[in-house]
């Protein structure tokens, strides 16, 4: 009785909260219709193959927004993880190439972890330290390998590539799902996710509720390095090669999140979302390009489109709090 | 003492060159309610503070049944069985209240009878905290300390935000606490309440212990000067660090220590002072007809003229926010008029209720002051931020105001920089001292005494009776019914989104208000 109660008010209030997410879900369905008539060649694995860097660099910046930080080295930090798994994994078998994964990884969570150490024990503002490792792993990636190269087993391609079981189903989306399942929700279902948005949402009740606030900032930190490099090593797999230059990923991760119904603010939001945002970009880049609208004019109207849907949102959310 | 449940001795906390505690000691015996009391700044908040691990003292032993304790974070002052409930709501505002819950690993179901128990039936467990009205916050802090039975309960200003019919089950609760044996450090700025509840009161000034007090009757007049401290019980000149506390309830009119400037003479409560003539054709300042908003403000009129301080009370959600919000051109009514000197007025921005001299003294400090900027830009911002005065700002003049304002209101200056670092009291005075600088003639004041201690409550009534005897009309919701006869001519009450009282504030005895406010009093109706 109790417990289907229970899940009734679970699945209502979780149904209230993300309406947004629905919305965007739509939208991205709209856009995946309308590519397939613009450009019938553009399926959805390409699109999952092309997005997938991008939702994993949303997911890792919306552990950390969520926890109420901003972390601006996740683009560096992806290129720091491509590169080490691209010299690592080149030529390598099967056995190293999965070490290789499970290090890397392992890299991310720990330069991920010193991010947030440094955080939590200089009090310098997390804006300011992050750039800083922006530039600091851009450089170590930099040292790693000079110059695109390296390379990845054939294998390692292949888990992005075409579909899984059918072929409408693409591998570079049920790697992300696999990736996201594995470690956001257990997260998200335990103590440790519960404080992560305790702390964005008000960090002195937080603290009073007997969170340990630093320890979570930290971990919230070490989620994005792990997050991050899961990107990096997407970018090994979908390229083939490492690329020590920093990409975009930063702050097309923020659009993202923002998109994605995180608020900078801290505390609301989630990963669907976000990652839901991501393919909406990736797809609307594709359109753009498509459409044969100049690439100059086209990241304008991705910033235009950005802040139309934010309002829309704004919006919905205003005339769901007025009923 | 192995009959002492909880005890802090010699504790001592300096914050840089500031020292918050100096020597505080506090013993709470098993099953007793413990009033613990002192002006603002004389140190309570630090001590609660420490007794619940926010922060670390310097110096001082805390034992719990006889057992030395370092208490080293809330989650461990939960875990040894002090359950805080503090001054400002604690739950996660983005967090539903079920995961508020598991957040801090409270049972449920006790949570439930609690919050049933404290008077809000069918609480939705998913809501969001942040939706929640600060009342319910309240309610719900406190459920969430009782879930856990704790054998101390420290609840600061818990009856603050709460209207008066949770107050008293709150009071309810805290004695049957009591009665099964476990203990409550009670804070309050309400006399009345601690004569009410608490078995004895420590009281506390300038970060000392300096006296406990077993509350029998007669027992407020030791507290008081305990509070007060040598030599300063006849009003003699205080420091301004310490604002002087004063009697307040029933009884003899408080002598406040005298504000710098003219008059002198302390506010005669109501039925001393002479009723104000009423000025023959001049209309009055501000009146409304037949004004809504909404579900919450149904029909309501009234008016006043300048030199008059109007009270309302009310229970909490009858409206009155609303009211204010339309008065201070925040919201615009759905029907019903609004004159200013007799003439119709439509306000679409706080601006131009500001034009027409309304403006608003919140009982929430941090909706109105820049927290982050000084006192002077805070008492200057409204005379420079009307677009038509967007150029230089001729400082000579604003220094000259703001200064006049600051002595005027014996406003404590040493944290200047930031107002944040005031004291509640000293903020507040903020608030009304940047509308005097201003000269604005009408005051719209929303229970602006919440949550400050006695002695500056006693400033405000008696600025508030300053500023109409200067010819300022004045609107004064209060959430304390004593304060109508401290500070106001004549009250309305309103119910359920209607007037349904008015009368003299000589004759507004609490119980009559009460009544009223609870909607048994509707023959009253004039």
């Amino acid at each position: 009785m109790i417990a289907s109660e229970t899940l009734a008010g679970r699945l209502g209030g979780s149904l209230r909260r993300g309406g947004w997410t629905l919305a965007l879900y739509v939208i991205l369905a709209g856009l995946i219709a309308f590519t397939s008539v613009l450009q019938p060649r553009y399926g959805l694995d390409t699109l999952a193959i092309a997005a997938l860097p991008l939702a994993l660099a949303a997911a890792a910046q919306a552990v950390v927004v969520i926890s109420g930080g901003i972390d601006l080295s996740v683009g560096s930090m992806m290129a720091l993880t491509n590169v080490t798994a691209a010299v690592l994994m080149k030529d390598a078998g099967t056995e190293t190439a999965v070490a290789v994964i499970v290090g890397v990884l392992l890299l991310g969570l720990a330069i991920g972890a010193l991010n947030g150490l440094l955080v939590v024990t200089t009090r310098v503002p997390d804006i300011v330290v992050t750039l800083a490792m922006l530039y600091i792993w851009g450089g170590v990636a930099l040292l790693v390998l000079g110059s695109p190269g390296g390379g990845a087993p054939g294998w390692v391609k292949d888990l992005v590539k075409g579909g899984f079981v059918v072929d409408a189903l693409p591998r570079a989306l049920v790697l992300l799902l696999v990736i996201i399942g594995s470690v956001w929700l257990p997260v998200r279902r335990s103590q440790l996710g519960l404080s992560l948005y305790a702390i964005g949402s008000d960090r002195l009740a937080a603290f009073r509720s007997g969170v340990a606030v630093e320890r979570t900032k930290l971990a919230s930190y070490a989620l994005c390095g792990l997050f991050s490099a899961a990107g990096g090593l997407a970018l090994t797999a979908t390229t083939g090669i490492g690329t020590p230059t920093v990409g975009a990923y930063t702050l097309a991760g923020v659009a993202a999140i923002v998109l994605g119904g995180v608020s900078l603010a801290g505390g609301r939001g989630g990963i669907l979302g976000p990652i839901g945002a991501a393919y909406v970009l990736t797809i609307i880049r594709a359109d753009l390009v498509f459409l044969g609208v100049d690439p100059n004019y086209s990241t304008m109207i991705q910033g235009g489109i950005m802040v139309l849907v934010v309002m829309l949102a704004a919006f919905l959310t205003l005339r769901r709090v007025r009923r | 003492m192995t009959d002492l449940l909880l005890e802090a001795t010699g504790v001592v906390k300096t914050y840089g060159a500031v020292t918050a505690l100096r020597g505080a000691s506090l013993a709470v015996r098993p099953g007793e309610v413990h009033a613990l009391l002192g002006a603002n700044g004389a140190g309570k908040s630090t001590l609660v503070k420490i007794l619940t691990g926010v922060v670390r003292p310097d110096e001082g032993v805390i034992t719990l049944r006889g057992q030395r304790r370092e208490v080293r974070s809330p989650a461990e002052a939960r875990a040894s069985g002090i359950a805080p409930v503090y001054q400002e709501p604690s739950l996660i505002p983005d967090l539903d209240v079920r995961d508020n819950l598991r957040l801090t690993g409270t049972p449920v179901e006790p949570f439930r009878d609690w919050v049933a128990t404290l008077g809000i039936p069918g609480l939705d467990l998913a809501a969001n905290a942040r939706d929640l009205p600060l009342p319910t916050l309240r309610i719900l802090d406190l459920a969430r300390a009782l879930a856990i039975g704790p054998a101390v309960l420290l609840l600061d200003e818990i009856t603050a935000a709460l209207p008066a019919d949770l107050t008293e089950r709150v009071m309810d609760v805290i004695g049957r606490q009591r009665d099964d044996g476990r203990s409550v450090i009670f804070i309050s700025h309400r006399l009345i309440e601690v004569s009410a509840l608490c078995n004895r009161a420590t009281v506390l000034r300038d970060g000392e212990t300096v006296g406990v007090v077993e509350i029998a009757p007669g027992a407020e007049e030791e507290i008081v000067r305990l509070m007060l401290g040598p030599g300063t019980a006849n009003g003699g000149r205080t420091r301004s660090a310490a604002p002087t506390p004063a009697t307040v309830g029933p009884g003899p009119a408080p002598s406040v220590s005298a504000i710098p400037g003219p008059p002198a003479a302390a506010s005669p409560p109501a039925a001393e002072r002479p009723t104000r003539p009423v000025s023959g054709n001049a209309p009055p300042r501000l009146a409304v007809h037949n004004l809504a908003a909404g579900t919450k403000l149904r029909d309501v009129s009234f008016e006043f003229r300048a030199g008059e301080v109007l009270g309302i009370v009310a229970l909490e959600g009858q409206g009155q926010d609303e009211l204010f919000s339309l008065l201070s051109g925040e919201e615009r009514p759905s029907a019903g008029e609004i004159f200013v000197d007799g003439s119709p007025v439509r306000f679409r921005h706080p601006a131009d209720a500001i034009a027409r001299g309304l403006v608003l003294v919140p009982a929430d400090r941090a909706h109105a002051l820049l927290m982050q900027r000084s006192v002077r830009e805070n008492i200057a911002l409204p005379s420079v931020a009307p677009p038509r005065r967007w150029g230089p700002i001729a400082i000579g003049e604003e220094t000259r105001r703001v200064q006049a304002a600051i002595n005027r209101l014996r406003i404590d200056t040493r944290a200047a920089a930031e107002v944040r670092r005031l004291s509640g009291g000293n903020q507040q005075k903020v608030t009304i001292a940047r509308w005097i600088a201003f000269g604005a003639p009408t005051l719209l004041c929303f229970d602006p005494t919440r949550g400050i201690d006695i002695g500056t409550k006693h400033e405000i009534y008696r600025l508030v009776r300053e500023l109409a005897a200067a010819g300022a009309a004045i609107l004064f919701y209060t959430s304390e019914l004593e304060e109508i006869r401290l500070a106001c001519d004549r009250a309305i009450v309103i119910f359920g989104g209607r007037v349904v009282d008015e009368l003299a504030a000589a004759e507004a005895d609490e119980a009559r208000l009460l009544r009223a406010a609870h909607g048994l009093a509707r023959e009253a109706v004039a």
